[in-house]
């Protein structure tokens, strides 16, 4: 046998290193592919980028998420009744490449049009629009067979969830074939849900690392620039998704079109959550 | 796709959770150690025999089983070729057979000491059957149903308040019963301590679906045993209808290794199945992932769930349980379907002539064996699953026949 491949994780290793270098943790951010359109989402996408993200993860919009919060639920319906799909945001990811080449890109979403798509072509064409890794929320260890070991094979990082039901017998599973980082979920829930507590993250996160050297980084929960500086200091990262969706949400106008300064209000809060992120040592 | 036959068609799923491709366990890692522990839980119970003696005295005592076979004879001669049976499982407590699988998790439940239940429900009737053994053994009990179903089965969600229970309304997504299992998902990996998942249909994560099965095999076993009395040999054909398929798989999985019986899956076929309005997964979907399991479901060409349609609330459901799909695949059942129109006129003729008002679900069953039976002779032996009564179904039916009451 082989030995297991990693997938391609120089994009991701590079942006974890040089956060690192600076002494500081990184600003992941989460939105989703097709929402409110096509053209507005590559806009925000460009625009958080400018305002300090460090990786991007784009959620691949599905009917039945059923690990999302409402206001996750709601953003992937309204990327499919503006005709989004998983080919669309395929394309986002490569318009988005034309002109950045170094932001990490991660999918984040469910398994089912992945496998109604064609894993092989699926991979394929990710990689070549320029997706560094995926997270696949309904893929546990149990089934790597079907999407986690072809991914790495064809060069992709596929991003483990770890969460807090998952203990120390387990978490070496969880690992195994793990790259890119690794993504704590910070509560037992749904996104867009309680925040976490701190201390609770900073003994979780001490944990996962003494069974790996990949970064660890902190989603669901988080809202506020405060809250993710608090996360970002016991952590590699922070994760955001919801509430910026949340404020997509709230500047829509009543054909769920968006209203000229959409773009720029979700970017200002992205901005201030990159510097609460950055202003946390660790 | 046919694939090669197997030496006995009972011994699924594997250790792994899958009938053949199909199964699995496609969850978020929060409810994995959870499923594990399920699976765990229930491995030993089925080894003890203190579990299934607590188990079989409920079913006697306060289920009302074992449920009659009962000779339909007056339909037999309307048809004119077929005898018929009928397996009275609508005669349990709660009218349908979904309270024979609740029976089974609750005990389970409570040998892991869960202190909670929750559940899905589309027509309601696993959500009443729920809420009933959730009020006789004293657990706090939430049922998410889609805010659609609540709105055409209105009877059934007053009596699941009057048993206690708590029933949410949800309105994510198409609100309705796909859309509420998603909802109790969300629930049970934010309550991950101390609730128990009472999952309504053979179909979700590994072990739900061998789970729910072997508890509603008692369909089976005692359709054999009680035809074994009555007949002295095997039925010719059994016929049942599947949403998800739990009384379907109750009744057939006793009988797959039994060649000469003929067994037949009764998809709904709403408006049609060349329409966009079914919920005939097997016949008009393709395999997916969805609810923790591989299988057919209803899917559009991104990969994105389709909206079933049935006028059977307990049918219109986008997926099917697992092991359906492999029987499937492997030919070993036959799977048709059924119209909302043909339902309806089985509904009317069993009131009739048998002075049964069946369930829409089982009047799809029927109206297939009025398609067969006319063409069997008298001596071939047909066993329809009567899993539910119809009095819930009044109002849609009135509805549908243009009557007011």
């Amino acid at each position: 046998m082989s030995t297991p491949k990693v997938g391609d994780t120089a994009r991701l290793d590079a942006r974890f290193a040089a956060c690192k270098a600076e002494g500081r943790a990184a600003f992941v951010s989460f939105i989703m592919a097709g929402d409110p359109d096509q053209q507005t989402s590559l806009k925000i996408a460009k625009g958080l980028v400018a305002a300090g993200v460090d990786v991007l993860e784009l959620g691949m919009p599905f009917t039945d998420p059923m690990a999302d919060g409402p206001s996750i639920q709601a953003a992937g319906l309204r990327a499919l009744a503006a005709g989004a799909s998983l080919k669309s945001t395929l394309t986002l990811v490569s318009d988005f490449r034309a002109d950045d080449t170094d932001t990490p890109i991660i999918l984040m979403g469910y398994y089912n049009p992945i496998h109604y798509y064609g894993v092989d072509t699926f991979l394929a064409d990710a990689k070549a629009a320029g997706v560094d890794g995926l997270i696949i929320v309904d893929l546990p260890p149990e089934e790597d067979s079907e999407l986690c070991l072809p991914a790495l094979e064809a060069g992709l990082s596929f991003i483990r969830l770890a969460t807090p039901t998952t203990d120390d017998k387990r978490l070496p599973a969880v690992l195994a074939n793990t790259s890119g980082f690794v993504y704590y979920v910070s509560i037992a829930g749904i996104t867009g849900g309680a925040a976490p507590e701190a201390d609770a993250v900073e003994q979780a996160v001490a944990r996962i690392k003494r069974h790996t050297d990949l970064p660890v980084v902190v989603g669901f929960g988080i809202r506020t620039p405060e809250q993710a500086k608090a996360i970002a200091a016991t952590a590699d990262g922070a994760v955001v998704g919801s509430a910026l969706i949340a404020v997509v949400e709230e500047n829509l106008d009543n054909q769920n079109q968006a209203k000229s300064d959409l773009v720029d209000k979700v970017v200002a809060l992205g901005r201030s959550l990159a510097e609460g992120v950055h202003s946390a040592h660790n | 796709m046919i694939l090669d036959k197997p030496n006995t068609y009972r011994a699924g799923p594997d250790e792994s959770g899958h009938f053949g491709i199909y199964g699995g366990r496609f969850v978020a890692e929060t409810l994995m150690p959870l499923i594990l522990e399920l699976e765990e839980a229930w491995e030993a119970a089925k080894v003890d025999p203190s579990f299934q003696q607590e188990l079989d005295y409920f079913l006697e005592h306060y289920v009302g089983r074992p449920s009659p076979l009962y000779h339909a004879e007056r339909l037999s001669d309307h048809l004119g070729g077929a005898k018929i049976y009928f397996k009275r499982d609508e005669l349990n407590h709660t009218g349908a057979h979904k309270i024979n699988n609740c029976m089974g998790q609750i005990l389970l439940a409570r040998r892991m000491k869960k202190t909670r239940i929750i559940a899905e429900t589309g027509a309601g009737q696993h959500g009443v059957a729920t809420a009933t053994v959730a009020a006789r053994f004293g657990l706090p009990c939430t049922v998410y149903m889609g805010a659609v179903d609540i709105e055409r089965q209105q009877p059934n969600v007053f009596r699941m308040r009057l048993l206690g229970a708590e029933v949410i309304p949800v309105t994510s997504g198409s609100s309705t019963l796909k859309d509420a299992m998603n909802e109790a998902l969300r629930d049970w990996v934010t309550n991950v301590e101390d609730t128990f998942y009472i999952i309504g249909t053979a179909a979700g994560p590994h072990p739900y679906p061998a789970l729910v099965r072997d508890f509603q095999s008692v369909i089976g076993n005692e359709t054999k045993e009680q035809m074994h009395k009555a007949e002295g040999r095997l039925p010719d054909t059994l016929v049942a209808c599947i949403g998800g398929g739990s009384n379907a798989i109750g009744l057939f999985h006793p009988f797959l290794d039994d060649e000469t019986v003929k067994i037949v899956g009764v998809e709904a076929g709403g408006h049609g199945v060349d329409t966009d309005k079914h919920a005939a997964s097997l016949t008009g979907g393709q395999p997916g992932v969805l609810h923790g399991n591989r299988t057919y479901l209803l899917q559009d060409d991104d990969g994105q769930i389709i909206e079933a349609h049935s006028i059977s609330a307990g049918l219109d459901y986008p997926g099917i349980g697992p092991e359906h799909s492999w029987l499937h695949d492997l030919g070993r059942v036959d799977y048709v379907s059924v119209t909302d129109t043909e339902a309806l006129e089985a509904f009317q003729l069993c009131s009739r002539i048998e002075g049964i008002i069946p369930a829409l679900e089982p009047a799809h069953a029927l109206a297939h064996v009025m398609k067969i039976a006319p063409d069997l002779p008298r001596d071939h032996i047909l066993v329809m699953n009567m899993c539910g009564r119809g009095d819930k179904d009044i109002f849609t039916v009135a509805d549908a026949l243009g009557v007011e009451i």
